[in-house]
């Protein structure tokens, strides 16, 4: 027996409501932050990951309100992610009750920030989102929903990231998110005989062999969906029972 | 009373929530303040980083001796960096511990033999090695979340109470006398956690 394989809801939000929509785009109401975080930690879930996606700025403060009262219900590991610029912003959601903070584009704009940062609060509680898309016989990175291309190879990067401080690796595929055509198992692979911390596999997932996949075939320590568990497709609870048939060790 | 020690380090709220949730009634408070601390009846020690980052911030705070006193006596919970401080020393920056338990806190080590991922981050199965109180209605094998990349390697069998398998099989709950340490972490180890939580709350020494 060993460590188990995780499966994590991501809630994007915005203006403090759940949405989901198709490659960043065409945003549907998916419901109350909160009541939907109570539901995912009661069907099982291992983690639940916030990605704060508000594009005003008087929504924005809502996100540390959510995670506050998240906190005081659920006792599973929070990350959150979206918007975050600086040590400042991610000591504000660890104090709001996050476990780990994910960065994405400050770390391209700023790659000390995650050497800073994991001295600062540890690598455990550092993330680093990567937004990938496959450009010809490689991978780059995009930043922006996968509009700016960075130039930057996206495995090189992930190695860079790990050797700065982070603690962990969000590997989202910008080709495969919301297609509902699983994993990009390939890149994910790649990475993952790379670096040496765990890393999540996010993108694509449209049904429960997608999950096996990424974890048989990307080698992903973690998986996660929004919209399959969202539109109540699928149960956490169901998802892990898929998985477990399927030989993967998981928390039951 | 519950006494939550703050040295400047972690995630002390989400100790603190899952005090309050499981137990409304209980008095908690986060403190670094000797005096209150030595006046409450249950001592939680978390923690969260690096272990030299953690006694330096203990000591500048000066709150080595009372937490040294208060562990001696008091039902006492260590969690993590928690656990790892009570040892004698650590690998972690050459650092000498509190030295409440014997052995020595070691990194992970990469192996070609079976690959594993660092840090140990995630749910692992928590094998009941001695019998506790703190174990009460929490059967052998439960998954309690991990997040740590050292861990204590006990050189008395008997303060260990349950191991967990990375790589190494490793202690990752002990106990002696009224100290209960996991490696682990209740707070965030949803329904087993929470009854670890309760337990300590409970328990006579």
């Amino acid at each position: 027996m060993t460590v188990a394989k995780r499966i994590i809801p991501c809630l994007d939000v915005t203006d403090g409501r759940v949405v989901k929509g198709i490659n960043f785009v065409e945003l549907q109401d998916a419901g109350d932050p909160v009541e939907i975080a109570k539901k995912y930690n009661e069907q099982g879930a291992d983690e639940i990951t916030f990605l704060d996606i508000t594009a005003s700025s008087d929504g924005r403060g809502l996100i540390f309100d959510i995670i506050e009262k998240v906190a005081k219900q659920i006792f599973i590991p929070l990350t959150v992610g979206g918007g975050v610029k600086s040590c400042e912003d991610i000591r504000n959601l660890l104090n709001a009750g996050a476990d780990k903070v994910g960065i994405n584009t400050s770390a391209i704009n700023n790659p000390d920030l995650v050497a800073e940062a994991s001295a600062r609060f540890g690598s455990q509680a550092i993330v680093v989102a990567i937004d990938a898309k496959r450009v010809e016989d490689h991978w780059e990175v995009f930043t922006h929903g996968g509009r700016n291309a960075t130039g930057i190879d996206a495995i090189l990067w992930a190695e860079k990231m790990v050797n700065l401080g982070a603690g962990e690796l969000l590997i989202t595929s910008m080709d495969k998110d919301g297609t509902k055509t699983g994993f990009d198992n390939e890149l994910n692979k790649l990475i993952s005989e790379k670096v040496n911390v765990p890393i999540i596999a996010s993108g694509g997932v449209g049904n429960l062999q997608h999950l096996v996949d990424g974890v048989k075939e990307g080698g992903a320590d973690a998986v996660l969906a929004a919209s399959i568990f969202h539109y109540g497709e699928y149960t956490i609870q169901e998802a892990k029972e898929y998985m477990a048939k399927n030989n993967i060790e998981i928390r039951l | 009373m519950i006494a939550i020690i703050d040295y400047g380090v972690g995630n002390l709220r989400s100790v603190h929530n899952a005090v309050r949730f499981i137990s409304p009634q209980t008095k908690s408070f986060i403190s670094s303040d000797p005096d209150k601390i030595i006046k409450a009846d249950r001592i939680i020690f978390p923690g969260q980083g690096a272990m030299p980052d953690c006694i330096r911030e203990l000591d500048k705070r000066g709150l080595t001796d009372v937490l040294l006193e208060v562990a001696k006596q008091k039902p006492f919970l260590g969690i993590c960096l928690g656990l790892q401080m009570l040892f004698e020393k650590s690998e972690e920056g050459n650092q000498k511990g509190l030295g409440l338990l014997p052995g020595e806190i070691k990194r992970f080590k990469l192996s070609d033999i079976e690959r594993i991922k660092i840090p140990h981050m995630g749910w692992n199965n928590v094998n009941q090695s001695n019998s506790h109180p703190m174990w009460n209605k929490i059967e052998t094998g439960s998954r309690f979340y991990f997040v740590h990349s050292y861990y204590a390697d006990v050189s008395d069998k008997d303060v260990a109470v349950g191991y967990s398998e990375h790589g190494e099989n490793f202690a990752c709950a002990v106990a002696k006398d009224n100290i209960f340490a996991t490696q682990f972490h209740p707070e965030k180890s949803a329904q087993f956690g929470l009854q670890l939580l309760k337990n300590f709350i409970l328990w006579d020494i």
